[in-house]
């Protein structure tokens, strides 16, 4: 004990005590820390299928019919899989509040996760359909941004913009943005192709692939605008708007100050 | 309308009358004008200062979050402000320096002949003559016949140049007509690869409302990886057998891909952007830059916008793997109209 106590004022005794602190919190956290992911996937009780029946049955119904078989209203939901629910509900985009050419994201979303779970175990009962993402996919980690980033420049962006600003399409129907949009929600996206979007599953673009965009948007999101004001990351469009509204405005002020005579 | 009224000649009506300027009969007001521009070089003198101040003490990744703006770099903003401070000072100033302290009396400056005086241009011409007898040009032609013709001739490399950079004309329109997708006589089919990965792709990885944009395999021999990837770029979609149109078109496109899977150029035929944006419940392919629709369903006419031809289909077959493959090229050229096309 005085070994260790004539040895506390060493250089290297605070650096050690830190490893040690770190590596004792790490290895607290992974003991006691939630795997939601994982619990969601394998442990799908009856009890949960049946509570997402009796919310099928009273909200979502109406437009898609009984037993999920669609209506003129709505598609059938057989084998679109939880990811789906997952995305759509999730989102806020269902259930839907006014007919429209496509679902906007939801300002508030209608249930909690347990219920939205619910749901999703139902509808996966179902039919096999892509299931909610592993963790491992959506947060990202251990993707290559490099590699996302030339993905998401060939697959995404003609419609989602480079920078994941979103965009126009036909009639009305728009890309919506990606930028501080959970990674949870870019990937169930991608494995269903909801509404207009096309679908891009493991076999198109596998899961190393997928973790790789959504590094990439979050490592974009990250970054500062080096630039100064970035008006939306909409191109053109905003610059040139910008730039007649406001540089031409102070041009013409200038010149009418500059040919206005003195008081 | 008469003339009545009107007199015979209008007077001159001379400038209006000299209004003075407040810095001109107030000396407080001048003194006021004096300091004002004066502040105005001197922001413009702490602008420059600030400027170099802040390129040297301050790190290029210092950030900074600004309303408005977001997180941005501190030194970016620095350097821009600082300058805009530092030239809108001596600009501002030396505007307000001059509305409100240099005169303004109106003045009339006289014109004068431009041409100058007739003994000037004599004696002009002289000179050249001299110079020219002196320089011997009149007694040895030949040296102003070779010497004109070297001038002449030296402005040729350069014209030469120019032409040869754009090719050869009738070539070019066979070039254009060649995708690194062209099998040759009994060649084996090349494989669709993806774009990013170049990994060959099974008919049964590509699901319904799935889209794929494609290479061809042979884009790992290539040495021109851009030129050629910017005419042989394909874009795979698969729709349901069931939705394609029931006419001929629709046909012609089912017969063209292999179980509902369809392969067409990406280059749009307007002005050649890669044509991307898929939307798979109305199968409408859409073209970012002048939004050009073409609809998948009928082989890809357009039912939108300024292209005017359907999007080239590459045949596409699979092979005794399961990979995709495309056995022949383009039909057609890919890419924007030229005027040699017929169609």
């Amino acid at each position: 004990m005085n070994a260790l106590a004539a040895r506390r004022r060493h250089p290297a005794a605070i650096a050690l005590l830190l490893v040690l602190g770190l590596a004792l919190v790490g290895a607290a956290y992974s003991l006691f820390a939630p795997k939601p992911a994982q619990a969601a996937a394998t442990a799908v009780s009856a009890d949960a299928i049946n509570e997402g029946r009796q919310l099928f049955l009273s909200n979502c119904a109406s437009c898609h019919g009984l037993s999920a078989e669609g209506t003129k209203s709505g598609p059938t939901l057989i084998g679109v899989g939880a990811a789906s629910v997952d995305f759509q509900v999730g989102t806020g985009r269902m259930p839907l509040s006014a007919p429209n050419v496509q679902a906007p994201r939801g300002e508030r979303v209608m249930y909690d996760e347990k219920q939205i779970a619910a749901m999703a175990a139902y509808v996966a009962s179902l039919a096999p359909g892509p299931a909610i993402p592993d963790e491992k996919v959506s947060s990202g980690e251990g993707g290559d941004a490099a590699l996302g980033g030339e993905l998401f420049r060939v697959n995404c962006a003609m419609c989602h913009n480079v920078s994941g600003a979103g965009g126009a399409l036909t009639r009305g129907k728009y890309a919506p943005p990606v930028q501080g949009v959970e990674g949870k929600y870019i990937v169930e996206a991608m494995l269903t192709g909801p509404q207009s979007m096309p679908v891009f599953d493991d076999k198109n673009i596998n899961e190393e692939g997928k973790a790789s965009i959504v590094n990439y948007l979050k490592t974009f999101e990250s970054q500062p605008n080096v630039g100064g004001m970035n008006l939306g990351n909409l191109g053109p469009v905003s610059e040139g708007l910008f730039i007649w509204i406001f540089g031409l405005a102070l041009m013409i002020g200038t010149a009418f100050w500059l040919g206005q005579k003195a008081a | 309308m008469s003339d009545k009224g009107l007199p015979a000649t209008f007077e001159n009506p001379g400038l209006p009358p000299h209004i003075h300027r407040a810095a001109d009969d107030d000396p407080r007001a001048a003194k006021r004008a004096e300091r004002q521009v004066a502040a105005l070089f001197t922001l413009s003198i702490i602008g420059t200062l600030g400027f170099i101040v802040s390129y040297f003490a301050v790190p290029n990744d210092t950030t900074v979050f600004i309303p408005f703006i977001g997180k941005t770099i501190l030194l970016n903003i620095l350097l821009g402000v600082t300058l805009a401070v530092s030239l809108l000072g001596i600009g501002f100033g030396a505007v307000h320096w001059a509305k409100t302290l240099m005169s303004d009396e109106e003045v009339i400056e006289e014109r004068h002949p431009i041409a100058s005086s007739d003994e000037d241009r004599a004696k002009a011409v002289g000179i050249l003559n001299a110079g020219a007898e002196q320089a011997q040009l009149k007694r040895r032609p030949i040296l102003k016949a070779t010497g004109a013709t070297a001038m002449g001739l030296f402005a040729l490399p350069l014209g030469v140049q120019l032409a040869g950079s754009m090719g050869n004309p009738t070539k070019a329109l066979e070039e254009s007509k060649e995708t690194i997708w062209d099998v040759p006589e009994g060649g084996k089919p090349i494989r669709l690869v993806r774009d990013v990965e170049r990994t060959p792709i099974k008919a049964s990885d590509v699901a319904i409302g799935s889209v794929f944009h494609i290479l061809p395999e042979t884009i790992k021999d290539s040495k021109h990886v851009l030129a050629d990837k910017a005419k042989a770029a394909v874009l795979l979609m698969r729709l349901h057998p069931s939705s394609f149109a029931n006419d001929s078109l629709g046909e012609k496109a089912k017969s063209w891909g292999y179980e509902g899977i369809v392969a067409y150029s990406k280059i749009c035929t307007h002005v050649g952007c890669p044509v991307g944006l898929y939307e798979q419940q109305t199968h409408h392919l859409l073209c970012p830059c002048h939004q050009s629709t073409f609809d998948v369903t009928r082989d890809c006419n357009v039912i939108f916008g300024p292209a005017k031809r359907a999007l080239p289909q590459l045949k596409i077959t699979v092979d005794d793997e399961g990979y995709l493959v495309a056995p022949q090229g383009f039909a057609e050229p890919v890419g924007p109209s030229y005027w040699e096309r017929k169609k």
